[in-house]
């Protein structure tokens, strides 16, 4: 029993992550149709500044909130720069894009800082929570963190006029400009806080996963998993998709034999396909219907 | 009397195709202007390239100022209100919160949640279903929804197109008086683009009639009623 509810808990410290990350993407995926296979470079990246930051001599935590600042005005410069120009484009020209921003993140993250794996330390600090074993501090830290930015998030997206705008602007662009809302801003700006939510999840999940620059990829692929599960049209279920997944992977891995460390990964591709075959659109996405 | 709008030399191109071909036309400032026409004549396009979401050439001028070629958030923000057709309603968002995207260009708290009430004091239906998500409403509230959507702006001049599509003769009618109030006493100029001519040249006081992309008449509406073709081919009596 201390062992599964062990496991269901550290399934949800990094279901977290995935939650953040499969928001990260929907939320991109609502402005522009497009699923950001660079969302985890993006990240890792972040993950990077923050590391370098915290070499200079800064405080963990001020590093934490100039990452985030700095991702943010990057995902904005990236959405005016490269995708700006797409718009309108076919999904060839985007899935070309997002393959060019993931190696050019990639290779410049192996060019400036090596390919060598480096510790990221936990502002969490290790050793017992409570004189417990059932959950770590970094673990619980992890939770804690994910739990305020997506509440701060839900706030935001429920109860300020930009929140409603972009919501506004991701359900019908044509109407939002007719109210004259400034769609293509609310998509730089959904881009922005995208990287930014990318950040803190690269930021939290580093001293996990160890920081190297390609950290994020097997990340990316369980927030996919989670965002496919939840429905691409639905943050909230992007983000409950993203916990399940975290514990079903943990669960898997410790009472399926087969599974074990090693096959944990294909768990979220299993999870992706067996959903498409179920619910195409996801446990809590509306059907998509096009007029022929 | 002095024009809101004014339209010269309007054309208006999909691609290569030019689908409009030099309009002219002027709404009267707190006046109601009609354009009719049948299927494909361009009506909608007409109301599109008012509002800059297609490519046009000519000139637009709203208040003596000139829009022709500006973004359409732009052209919103200078109060025109547009009201396309289908309604583009948020349909997954709340009633009150239509209204409040609807008023997403102004600033002032208390102003706008008069003007919700105000709304709601057109359209009370809307009120007793502030809270449910606009795609659940009748076609009918939906089309007062969005006619509210549009008042949020507090706009000079509303472009309407079709709000009689697809609703029953006394929503419609309803919906009318609607609209002639608004007119009255909030002195929302407007132009409507119908295909129900005989409802339309009712509220008009000024009306366009568009075959093909380019403008065949035009004269007050009372003329166009009274004329003997207009009659058989768009009033059908």
């Amino acid at each position: 029993m201390e062992l599964f509810l062990h496991q269901v808990l550290a399934g949800l410290a990094t279901g977290g992550i995935y939650a953040c990350m499969a928001l990260a993407v929907v939320m991109i995926y609502q402005a522009i149709d497009h699923l950001n296979f660079a969302q985890g470079e993006m990240a890792m990246f972040s993950t990077f500044i923050a590391w370098q930051l915290i070499q200079w001599g800064f405080p963990y935590w001020v590093a934490f909130v100039l990452t985030i600042g700095i991702s943010f005005i990057a995902g904005v410069l990236i959405e005016r720069i490269v995708l700006r120009p797409l718009h309108g484009q076919h999904v060839l020209a985007h899935v070309v894009a997002f393959i060019a921003l993931l190696s050019i993140f990639n290779s410049t993250a192996g060019f400036i800082w090596d390919w060598t794996i480096k510790s990221f330390a936990s502002p969490f600090g290790s050793g017992q929570l409570f004189g417990q074993n059932l959950i770590s501090p970094h673990d619980a830290g992890m939770m804690g963190v994910t739990i305020v930015m997506l509440v701060l998030l839900y706030l935001f997206f429920r109860h300020t006029r930009v929140g409603l705008s972009m919501r506004a602007a991701a359900a019908n662009p044509e109407s939002a400009q007719l109210a004259g809302i400034r769609v293509g801003w609310m998509t730089a700006l959904g881009w922005g806080m995208a990287a930014a939510i990318g950040s803190v999840a690269g930021m939290l999940i580093a001293p996990v996963v160890f920081l190297e620059p390609n950290m994020m990829l097997s990340i990316l692929l369980y927030g996919f998993a989670g965002a496919v599960v939840g429905g691409l049209t639905s943050p909230g279920g992007a983000v409950l998709g993203g916990f399940a997944v975290g514990v079903i992977e943990n669960l898997a891995g410790t009472y399926i034999p087969v599974v074990g460390r090693e096959m944990k990964l294909s768990i979220a591709l299993c999870i992706i396909v067996a959903v498409l075959c179920v619910k195409p659109s996801g446990l809590f996405g509306r059907p998509v219907v096009t007029r022929v | 009397m002095s024009k809101v709008l004014e339209a010269r030399e309007l054309c208006a191109f999909y691609g290569p195709t030019q689908v409009l071909f030099g309009l002219g036309l002027e709404v009267d400032d707190g006046g109601i202007t009609t354009l009719l026409g049948a299927n494909g004549a361009g009506k909608t396009t007409t109301l599109r390239s008012l509002s800059g979401m297609c490519r046009t050439s000519g000139e637009v001028r709203f208040d003596g100022k000139a829009i022709g070629g500006r973004a359409t958030e732009d052209i919103v923000r200078l109060g025109i209100a547009h009201v396309p057709q289908g309604r583009g309603t948020f349909s997954r968002q709340t009633v009150e919160e239509n209204l409040q995207i609807g008023a997403m260009t102004r600033s002032g708290r208390a102003a706008i949640a008069s003007d919700i009430e105000r709304v709601y004091g057109y359209f009370p239906r809307l009120k007793e279903r502030r809270t449910q998500q606009a795609g659940t409403l009748s076609g009918g509230e939906q089309q007062m929804l969005a006619v509210g959507r549009a008042m949020m702006l507090r706009p000079r001049l509303m472009l309407l197109d079709e709000p009689s599509f697809g609703l029953a003769p006394l929503i419609v009618e309803e919906l009318f008086g609607i609209l002639r109030t608004l007119n009255q006493t909030e002195k929302v100029s407007m132009l409507l683009v119908e295909q129900n001519a005989a409802l339309a040249l009712d509220l008009a006081d000024h009306a366009y009639l568009i075959e093909t992309g380019r403008l065949v008449m035009e004269g007050p509406a009372q003329q166009l009623r009274d004329d003997e073709n207009i009659r058989k081919a768009y009033l059908g009596y």
